[in-house]
């Protein structure tokens, strides 16, 4: 089932949480919303779902318009971030609750929805545990019955609220992977909120990266960590550095150094330069790059951080270098950036 | 797959550490005081009650329950509550379904105004009524004129009981409701439920055990409500007197054995309603932590 989201907006008590935020979702995608707390994705998510209304703009399914809809009607999967399982039904009937519910000949028999929930158990992982109540479980496994349970009700969507947000790191590892498995297997078009990037990247096929109630960028892992379009993305995701240049004539000037890199399309004023601090070229001398003196060096894992005070400004600015290189110990270094942006100054 | 992280899901009583123990006369101190001070206050007025009731053998004792007058003053005393207890069922929930599942103008004054019956005198609560619907009160005359008798009849105790009684089953509802927030129901809805169904499968069976403590709450006090009840009564015997009324008739008629056996009964519904508390509180109390856990 294709999502689409036209122009929403979205305020609670006047003040806006999204602004006119527009996406397309198309069907099996997984899709991760990802931004700092504040930043909407949960509402977003929460609109798809229609645990909320838009305050204006659209939400079709299909070419269906969604907005009026009531979540019921809508026949979303939502996993909630603290799994909301019913704490008085055993596993089997938190799963069967959906079909249980139903009304007329929509509503399996009983034993058919046995049926279905011990299916389902078997594809979370969790067979033989349908008679457990959720306090007996482990938060992995509550989080897995919770996504059986929003299956059960063959849903068009599966929405799931910082999925795995509660767990510890391993357990997180490890479902990851396999909610990835589950979503390849089943095809459900998928978006999921979450604050970790690494998540993101490593899961999604597309990111949706938010801020400030707005969408800043939407792409794959590497369009989104090779080519981000906003000072913000270049800063959220990933390391970055960045100093403030001038550009005269398609020349990128430092002070009063060009710093050899060129910039023909960019107009002419005061503008910063981003870039990764490990994707950076060392040289020798220097004639046309970004010079500055050795303020602090740090170990960090299987690289060694630097960071350099540059022309007399104190501007910082802090690049990598392989353990063993020889510039780390020079109290000058000179480089150039390897892959940079610049954004005209704010 | 495996899971590492099975954790023990009993929930974890920390146990106090040395720094803040007494020391131990203090602590026989301390229980002294607290068992001499019930001994005295509860018990021994316990004790004599039932004394009293069956000074005079068992014979007097059955002899005195079953006197017409107290048989009927039994019968009111029931009704009252069959009536009052299911009303402030239904506005306990809805009071706390209100309060603590969304927000409105207004949420603060109904919050402190469900207070109100506990703070303010029984007797204030039953003469309010009896300005309202007396017969110089501001509704008398119309009652009158269309033949509707409130004050003096059942329909009077059982609007003061509702009234004295209200506050029990939504004060203990709110914090139970507050503090499971709107998750369950969120998750309801979004497998299909109405609200029906909503509130049936999933609200109701969340805080069963804190609607049954107000409840058992809620009919302790409408059984044994004095004040209020007093008031809009007439204290006539045989048709308006409930059990603790009745009790205050017996006694001043020099009827000791009477009066006491009376007692006796509301003394037990007390003791029963005590081990029922407690009972659920040990279950309500499981349940919370269960709750914590999840």
């Amino acid at each position: 089932m294709e999502v689409r989201v036209a122009n929403v907006r979205k305020e609670f008590e006047r003040f806006p949480a999204l602004h006119d935020v527009s996406l397309d979702i198309k069907s099996g995608e997984l899709i991760a919303l990802l931004g700092p707390s504040g930043s909407g994705k949960t509402t977003l998510l929460r609109l798809i779902a229609g645990l909320e209304r838009p305050t204006r703009g659209k939400i079709f399914f299909g070419d269906e318009d969604a907005s009026q809809k009531s979540i019921q009607d809508r026949n979303v999967g939502f996993v909630f971030q603290h799994y909301a399982l019913f704490r008085h039904m055993t596993v089997a009937d938190n799963i069967g609750f959906g079909l249980k519910v139903r009304h007329g000949p929509s509503r399996p028999p009983a034993q058919e929805i046995r049926r279905r929930a011990s299916e389902l158990l078997d594809l979370v992982q969790l067979s033989g545990l349908e008679k457990r109540y959720p306090a007996q479980l482990s938060g992995g496994q509550r989080q897995r019955v919770a996504l059986a349970r929003a299956m059960a009700i063959e849903p068009k969507v599966l929405l799931l609220d910082e999925p795995f947000g509660a767990l510890d790191a391993q357990v997180r590892r490890e479902l990851r992977r396999w909610l990835r498995e589950i979503h390849d297997a089943t095809g459900h078009t998928t978006v999921f909120v979450t604050h970790d990037q690494e998540e993101a990247l490593e899961l999604a096929d597309r990111v949706v990266v938010m801020s400030q109630g707005r969408i800043e960028q939407v792409g794959t892992a590497d369009d989104i960590y090779d080519t981000p379009n906003s000072p913000f993305v270049y800063g959220f995701i990933g390391e970055s550095s960045s100093l403030p240049v001038k550009v005269e004539n398609g020349e990128i000037w430092l002070a009063d150094r060009p710093i050899g890199l060129q910039a023909p399309h960019a107009s002419s004023g005061d503008a910063t330069l981003y870039f990764r601090p490990h994707d950076v070229e060392l040289l020798d001398g220097c004639s046309g790059c970004i010079a500055g003196t050795v303020a602090a060096s740090r170990r960090v894992a299987g690289t060694r951080r630097v960071e350099l005070e540059i022309g007399g400004e104190r501007q910082r600015v802090e690049i990598e270098l392989p353990v063993g290189h020889p510039a780390a110990q020079k109290s000058r270094v000179a480089f150039r950036p390897g892959r940079w942006k610049l954004f005209p100054a704010a | 797959m495996a899971d590492p992280e099975i954790k023990s899901w009993e929930p974890h009583h920390d146990s106090k550490s040395a720094a803040v123990t007494e020391s131990r006369p203090a602590q026989a101190v301390l229980m002294a005081i607290v068992f001499v001070f019930l001994a005295v206050f509860l018990l021994l007025p316990l004790i004599i009650v039932f004394k009293e009731a069956f000074a005079k053998g068992i014979g007097t004792y059955l002899q005195s329950l079953g006197d017409a007058d107290t048989r009927s003053a039994i019968r009111l005393t029931l009704l009252v509550a069959a009536i009052s207890v299911p009303l402030n069922i239904v506005f306990g929930i809805s009071a706390a379904w209100a309060i603590a599942k969304f927000e409105f103008k207004g949420k603060a004054f109904l919050t402190t105004l469900i207070d109100l019956p506990f703070s303010v005198s029984p007797v204030i609560s039953g003469l309010v009524y009896v300005l309202l619907f007396g017969a110089q009160g501001l509704l008398g005359e119309w009652l009158k004129g269309h033949g509707i008798q409130i004050l003096f009849a059942v329909p009077g105790i059982v609007l003061a009981t509702v009234f004295v009684t209200f506050p029990f089953v939504a004060r203990e509802l709110i914090p139970l409701m507050q503090e499971q927030g709107n998750g369950d129901e969120e998750a309801a809805l979004s497998l299909g439920a109405n609200g029906w169904q909503t509130f049936w499968y999933v609200t109701l069976p969340n805080v069963k055990w804190g609607l049954l403590y107000g409840v058992l709450l809620c009919n302790a006090r409408a059984m044994g409500e004095f004040g209020a009840v007093s008031v809009v009564s007439g204290h006539i015997r045989g048709l308006t007197n409930t059990m603790p009324l009745h009790v205050e008739i017996l006694y001043n008629e020099y009827n000791a054995v009477g009066a006491f056996a009376v007692a006796s009964l509301l003394a037990g519904l007390a003791l029963v309603t005590l081990v029922l508390k407690t009972l659920l509180e040990m279950r309500y109390g499981a349940e919370l932590a269960a709750t914590r856990g999840h």
